[in-house]
């Protein structure tokens, strides 16, 4: 009978009454199920920073800026500042039929100490111009207000988006900026809204440090022509963004007269291979972290399964006497498999608890504070937690296998023999 | 009670080794034996046998009328826990379970529930005057406490038969004869005993004594 208390007892007792031996027996899977539980809690924690380094960024969008030419084409010498215009942006939506959001964007010219103005408030912070869509690419998070729209591109107004740190700033006093006028590069701007944007990445500077402005307002005011810093662009649902960006980047330096040889000429970067690489290299720390928190369990197990072993000899007096009083091999053979299987589950069950424990109390009170690290909320999904508790059921079986085996082999006779 | 017909068993470590050369015996209910000779005499073969702990080659025991023979691990255990109580030399006491838990373990693996078997161990104890000592661990009691913690466990299980593999061997010469003592007054009761001893004091006591020799009886007396 399983359930027989007085079996349960009889295990507790000897157990209990032999606490150095126990805790030996236990330590090996209490490790090793603590140092899995934190790997992967801490794996975890990883895979959650990455992630919020690039949320609220659309995992399928790509960045492409200009540079010098490096080689001379067309008779241009090498070496040549050129730009990407208005004008390739109506053709490269015409002929890539796979984008999805195209998104010029344009930055303020070199921005003086304190550009931006507030009564008798000042600060520095980056100045962008911005079409509407680009919120598809980044997800601003408005506070406050609504987003640059359609009429702010078509009439040119002066109206800005201005980052939370930029408010926090700017308006010491925590009034509603919604309305009030700041002036940006030396020309006033109406606040409509407020962004926070989550995302640790930045183009020129975070969401939360910079003032946005119609993409059409800062281009005049830049006084540039119909030049465009960056576009930043996202492909249809299922079209590779490895694709477009290829064919962007021909169609883009074709249209401008650049060598379609010259790799430095036009720089990309796309999000989605960078997603990849994030999510290979998760696979990579999570089967890492399998193979070495499996490691060490495995490790756990067999010193444990060696000391029961040992254990097992230094009780063959103890086991023979049983025996000669009538204990029948089956009694013998529960009795050494349940006390591993419990010594197993309860020192692996603690190991489970502190692991979960360390995690905790290094989240609340070590990567709360920590600034720019590159883990957050480490922790172990429930399923998990469940599938190392069925480990450790088999783990106590396995490790009990042997030292039982050792057991049944000692007969009562060995226990009246005088060394 | 015993009867043992031309019992043989040869041990094959290596060269075999003949240790019983056909051993006739008969022991009645009641009887006090001991058995005595040189080391290498086969006495505690014989008794391992009596015990059911060890098998013979060829020949009869009858144990209670019972011919054992080819029995299993279980059964074995089983008519071990019923029929047989066990003293030993070095006590064999359990270090880590105190007098009383030591003296109810034959209990145990009948199946008697913990309180039951508790308070009959508690009883035993009483008579062999250890009440006090029924909570201390082994290692806190004298060698004859210890021995008498032995003899209550052989009683517990009220079997047939008590084996003794030289009871008083770790014992100095008044323990001796306390445990002696106490042996023989099991034995008014009605048990039957053997005691395998090579003390002519003990054997001294008991009513029949069997002198083996190279693995044949050589005489009782």
């Amino acid at each position: 009978m399983m359930f027989d208390w007085d079996r349960w007892q009889e295990i507790g007792v000897t157990i209990t009454r032999n606490k150095v031996r126990s805790i030996l027996t236990g330590f090996g899977v209490f490790w090793g199920i603590f140092m899995l539980i934190a790997m992967m809690g801490f794996g975890s924690g990883m895979h959650n920073g990455i992630m919020k380094g690039i949320k609220g960024f659309a995992t399928n969008s790509c960045f492409m800026f200009t540079r010098q030419t490096s080689l001379p084409y067309k008779g241009f010498q090498k070496g040549r500042q050129w730009h990407i215009h208005n004008r390739d942006v109506a053709m490269l939506l015409h002929a890539i039929p796979e984008i999805d959001v195209l998104s010029p964007v344009i930055f303020g010219e070199d921005s003086q100490k304190n550009n931006i103005v507030v009564d008798d408030q000042s600060g520095t912070f980056n100045v962008r111009g911005l079409y509407p869509n680009y919120e598809k690419i980044e997800n601003q998070f408005l506070s406050q207000g609504r987003f640059i729209n359609d009429i702010d591109i078509q009439q040119k107004r002066k109206v800005c988006v201005i980052g939370s740190k930029v408010y926090e700033e700017l308006f010491p006093s925590k009034i509603n900026p919604i309305g009030q006028y700041i002036r940006v590069n030396g020309i006033y701007f109406q606040v409509v809204g407020i962004a926070a944007g989550v995302s640790n990445m930045s183009l020129n500077g975070k969401t939360s440090e910079a003032v946005s402005v119609p993409f059409t307002t800062l281009q005049q005011i830049n006084n540039q022509g119909d030049v465009i810093d960056l576009l930043a662009m996202t492909a249809q649902p299922r079209a590779s963004v490895k694709n477009m960006e290829t064919r962007m980047n021909e169609l883009v330096k074709v249209a401008n007269d650049v060598d379609p040889a010259d790799e430095q000429a036009l720089m990309s970067f796309n999000m989605e291979e960078n997603f990849k690489m994030f999510n290979g290299l998760m696979i990579g720390i999570v089967i890492l972290i399998w193979i070495v928190g499996s490691g060490t369990l495995i490790a756990g197990i067999v010193g444990d399964s060696n000391i029961m072993v040992v254990t097992v000899k230094e009780r063959t007096k103890e086991i023979g006497v049983r025996r000669a009083l009538g204990a029948k091999p089956r009694t013998i053979m529960s009795q050494i498999l349940m006390e591993s299987l419990i010594l197993t589950t309860v020192s692996g069950l603690l190991g489970l608890c502190l692991g979960v424990l360390t995690l905790h109390l290094s989240d609340r009170y070590w990567l709360q504070d920590a600034e720019n690290i590159f883990m957050t909320e480490p922790m172990v999904p429930f399923g998990a937690a469940i599938v190392s508790t069925v480990i450790l059921l088999i783990c106590g079986l396995i490790a009990g296998a042997i030292p039982t085996m050792r057991a049944l082999r000692i007969k009562a006779i060995d226990a009246i023999r005088e060394e | 009670m015993i009867r043992l017909e031309n019992i043989h068993k040869t041990y094959y470590n290596g060269a075999p080794l003949h240790v019983l050369k056909g051993i006739n015996l008969e022991i009645e209910q009641g009887e006090m034996v001991s058995i005595m000779g040189a080391s290498g005499s086969g006495k505690s073969t014989l008794l391992n046998i009596l015990g059911i702990l060890d098998t013979y080659d060829t020949g009869k025991y009858y144990l209670n009328n019972t011919l054992i023979r080819n029995l299993s691990e279980s059964k074995a255990a089983e008519l071990r826990n019923t029929m047989i109580g066990f003293i030993f030399q070095s006590f064999n006491l359990i270090a880590f379970k105190n007098a009383m838990e030591n003296v109810a373990l034959p209990l145990y693996y009948q199946g008697v529930n913990r309180k039951k078997r508790n308070k009959a161990a508690l009883e035993y104890l009483d008579q062999l005057g250890l009440k006090e000592w029924a909570h201390h661990l082994p290692n806190e009691l004298s060698g004859g406490q210890k021995q008498r913690v032995a003899i209550a466990r052989a009683l517990i299980a009220q079997p047939k038969i008590i084996l003794a593999d030289e009871p008083t061997g770790a014992l100095d010469s008044k323990t001796s004869e306390e445990v002696i003592r106490i042996l023989r007054e099991v034995n008014r009761e009605g048990m039957t005993m053997i005691i395998v001893t090579h003390e002519q004091s003990v054997s001294e006591a008991t009513d029949k004594i069997i002198h083996l020799k190279d693995g044949i009886i050589e005489k009782i007396c």
